[in-house]
C-alpha cells in the first residue's frame, strides 16, 4: 500500500492538474504576452518587444480603459448598495410568518438559477423599443421616454436594474440563512433591559451579522466586477461607451481590434484590481474569524 | 430604514401587539406580492412573445394571455427542428452533464484528500482553488483562446471548438465551489469510521463506495446539480472558444443580437427552452443554492 501522503497527493493530482492547465497556465501566458506588442492582423504579425512596460505605459493614459474600470467599480458599488439594503429588508420580512410565504420565496429564488445571458434576453424582450411593454407603459402613464439604445444614463441604470432583479434574491436568501442562525439570548436580554427595536437592530442584529455580510459583499463584488453576459445581450456595451464594463472592453480590444499585447496587459491590470479588492475583503474575513475563536 | 424598524417590531415583539401584527402581515404580503409581480412579469412577457407571430408582436404590446387560445409553434419548431439549435441543445446537454459528473468525482477525491490527510500546504491549495473562482473569465479569454487553438495541439486535434475543451475548462469555476461545498460534508463524517474500515482491510475504493458516497449522497447530489446548472448557464467562455461544432445554447442565444431584424418570437422561444433545466431544478436546488453560491460559507 502507498504511504498516506502519497495517496493524498494522488487523489488531489487530477484537480491540481486541471486547475493548473486551465487556470494557472493561461495566467502565466497572459502575463507573458502583456510584455509584447502583438497584433496578428498587422503587417508584422509576430510578437515585438518594445520595452518591458510598453503596454502598461500606454494603459495608464488610455482613458477608455481607465473609464471602463471606474465604470465597473461604480456599477459594483451601486448595485451592492441597492441589493444589500433591499435584501436585508426582505430577509428580515421572511423571518415573520405571513400567507403564501413559501410560494413568494420560491418565486424569489427563480432569478438565481436563470443564466445571465437569458436574463439579458428577458430584459431585452421586455424593454427594447418597439417590442417591450416597459417603454410603452412608461410613455403612456408617466410621459417618460425610455430608449437606452440612445440614452447613456438610461443604459447604465437599466443594467443596474437588471442586476438588482437578478441578484437581490441571492442577498436575501444568504442574509436570511445568517439571520435564522443567530442566537436568541442577546435579543431576550436586550428586551429585558428595555432596548427599543431600532437599538436592537443596530447594536445586536448588525454586529452579529457582520461575518455573513462580509461573505455577501465579497461574493457580490467579485461577481459584479466580472459582469459581461447580461450587458452584452442587452446593450452590447453601448451606446457609445456607456455600458462598456472592463470585461466587455477587453473582449472588444482583443477579438475585434486584435490588440493581443495590449489586451493582455489590460487583463493583467483587471485581474490585479479584482484580486486586490478580494484580498482586502478576504483578509478582513479571516481576521474576524480569528478574533472570534 | 423605515422598513427595517418595522420588521424588527414584528419580529421581536412576539405575542404582544396583535393589531400591529395583523397590520404587518398585510403589509408584508402586499410587499411580497408586488415583488413577485416584478419578478414574474418579464418572464411572463417572454412566454407571450415566444407564442406569437411577428405580426402579432407589431404595435402596442398586448399583455393578455393569448397563449391559451393560440400558440405559434413555429417559433419553437423552426430553431429546434429545422435549425441548428437542436445541435446546440445537444452540445449543452453533453457538456453540462459530463462536466457535472467529472467535477463531482474529482471534487470528491480532492475533498477526501484535503479532509483526511494532513498534506503540507493544503491550506494554500485550498485558497488557490478559490482564486480560480474569483478571477474574471474575461481576463483569461485571450490566453485560453490561444492555448486552445494553437498550443494544446495533438496532430490535427486542437481543443478549440470541442466539447472536451469546454468540459475540462468548466472545471476551473466548478471544482472550487464543489470542493468547498463537499468539504463541510466530508469533514462531518467521523474519521473513526474510515479508520475502522482500513483495519478491516478495506482499500480506498471500498471506503468511497461503502462509506463516503452513501453518507455524503445528499451533498453529492446538490453539488452535481449546481455544477450542471453553472455549466449549462456559462456563456462567455463558450462563445469565445467554440465556433461551429461545440456551440452551446447560450451562445446560440447571443447570435440573435447581431442578426439584423431580430426574430423576437424565436429568440424568446430559445431563451425559454434554455431556461427549462433551471426551472426543473429550482425545487431540488432551492434549499441548497445559498450554500452553493457562498461556497458553503453560509449554510442555507
Amino acid at each position: 500500500m502507498l504511504s498516506k501522503n502519497k495517496t493524498g497527493w494522488l487523489l488531489l493530482s487530477p484537480t491540481i492538474l486541471i486547475l493548473g492547465l486551465a487556470g494557472l497556465l493561461p495566467f502565466i501566458y497572459v502575463l507573458y504576452v502583456g510584455f509584447f506588442q502583438w497584433n496578428p492582423l498587422a503587417v508584422d504579425p509576430s510578437l515585438q518587444f518594445e520595452g518591458f512596460a510598453s503596454n502598461y505605459r500606454r494603459l495608464i493614459f488610455d482613458e477608455v480603459f481607465l473609464e471602463s474600470i471606474w465604470r465597473s467599480i461604480k456599477f459594483s458599488v451601486v448595485t451592492l448598495t441597492i441589493e444589500l439594503s433591499l435584501g436585508f429588508v426582505l430577509a428580515l420580512s421572511l423571518l415573520s410568518s405571513f400567507p403564501l410565504k413559501s410560494f413568494f420565496r420560491s418565486v424569489h429564488t427563480l432569478p438565481l438559477v436563470i443564466a445571465p445571458i437569458v436574463v439579458g434576453s428577458i430584459f431585452k424582450l421586455f424593454t427594447v423599443q418597439g417590442l417591450g411593454p416597459l417603454p410603452h407603459i412608461l410613455k403612456d402613464y408617466f410621459g417618460y421616454t425610455l430608449n437606452y439604445g440612445l440614452n447613456a444614463d438610461q443604459a447604465f441604470w437599466m443594467i443596474v436594474i437588471m442586476d438588482v432583479w437578478h441578484w437581490t434574491p441571492f442577498v436575501t436568501l444568504t442574509l436570511l440563512a445568517g439571520l435564522s442562525a443567530l442566537p436568541q439570548d442577546p435579543y431576550e436580554s436586550a428586551k429585558i433591559d428595555g432596548a427599543n427595536n431600532f437599538q436592537i437592530f443596530t447594536y445586536i442584529t448588525i454586529p452579529m451579522m457582520v461575518p455573513v455580510l462580509i461573505v455577501v459583499i465579497f461574493i457580490r463584488l467579485m461577481d459584479s466586477l466580472k459582469i459581461v453576459d447580461e450587458v452584452w445581450m442587452l446593450t452590447g456595451g453601448g451606446p457609445g461607451y456607456a455600458t462598456r464594463f472592463t470585461g466587455i472592453h477587453i473582449w472588444k480590444e482583443v477579438f475585434e481590434k486584435r490588440y493581443y499585447g495590449l489586451g493582455s496587459a489590460m487583463s493583467i491590470l483587471y485581474l490585479y484590481i479584482t484580486i486586490v479588492i478580494c484580498w482586502v475583503l478576504y483578509s478582513v474575513m479571516v481576521a474576524r474569524g480569528k478574533n472570534e475563536e | 430604514m423605515l422598513f427595517v424598524g418595522f420588521y424588527t417590531v414584528s419580529w421581536s415583539q412576539g405575542e404582544k401587539m396583535k393589531s400591529k401584527k395583523t397590520f404587518s402581515k398585510i403589509g408584508t404580503t402586499f410587499l411580497w406580492s408586488i415583488l413577485t409581480i416584478i419578478t414574474l412579469f418579464p418572464i411572463y412577457w417572454m412566454v407571450l412573445v415566444s407564442t406569437r407571430t411577428p405580426v402579432e408582436l407589431f404595435g402596442k404590446p398586448d399583455l393578455s394571455p393569448t397563449f391559451f387560445q393560440k400558440v405559434h409553434w413555429k417559433n419553437f419548431t423552426k430553431p429546434f427542428l429545422d435549425g441548428i439549435y437542436a445541435d446546440y441543445l445537444f452540445n449543452s446537454i453533453i457538456v453540462a452533464t459530463s462536466n457535472a459528473a467529472l467535477v463531482t468525482i474529482l471534487a470528491l477525491m480532492a475533498t477526501y484528500a484535503l479532509s483526511r490527510f494532513k498534506l503540507p500546504g493544503s491550506e494554500s491549495i485550498f485558497f488557490w482553488t478559490m482564486t480560480n473562482r474569483m478571477a474574471p473569465p474575461a481576463a483569461f479569454l485571450l490566453p485560453l483562446f490561444l492555448l486552445f487553438s494553437t498550443v494544446f495541439k495533438f496532430g490535427d486535434f486542437t481543443l478549440f471548438d470541442t466539447k472536451i475543451g469546454l468540459i475540462l475548462l468548466y472545471c476551473v469555476f466548478n471544482l472550487p465551489f464543489a470542493i468547498w461545498l463537499l468539504k463541510g460534508i466530508i469533514d462531518g463524517i467521523p474519521k473513526e469510521l474510515d479508520e475502522a474500515m482500513i483495519v478491516d482491510g478495506a482499500n480506498l475504493f471500498t471506503i468511497f463506495r461503502k462509506l463516503i458516497i452513501p453518507l455524503a449522497a445528499p451533498g453529492i447530489a446538490v453539488t452535481s446539480l449546481l455544477s450542471f446548472l453553472f455549466a449549462w448557464n456559462e456563456y462567455l467562455l463558450a462563445s469565445t472558444l467554440t465556433s461551429v461544432y461545440a456551440r452551446t445554447i447560450p451562445t446560440g442565444l447571443s447570435e440573435f443580437v447581431t442578426t439584423t431584424g431580430t426574430n423576437w418570437g424565436t429568440m424568446a422561444a430559445v431563451a425559454l427552452v434554455s431556461m427549462l433545466p433551471a426551472l426543473l431544478f429550482l425545487f431540488a436546488v432551492q434549499k441548497h443554492i445559498v450554500a452553493g453560491l457562498t461556497f458553503g460559507a453560509v449554510k442555507g
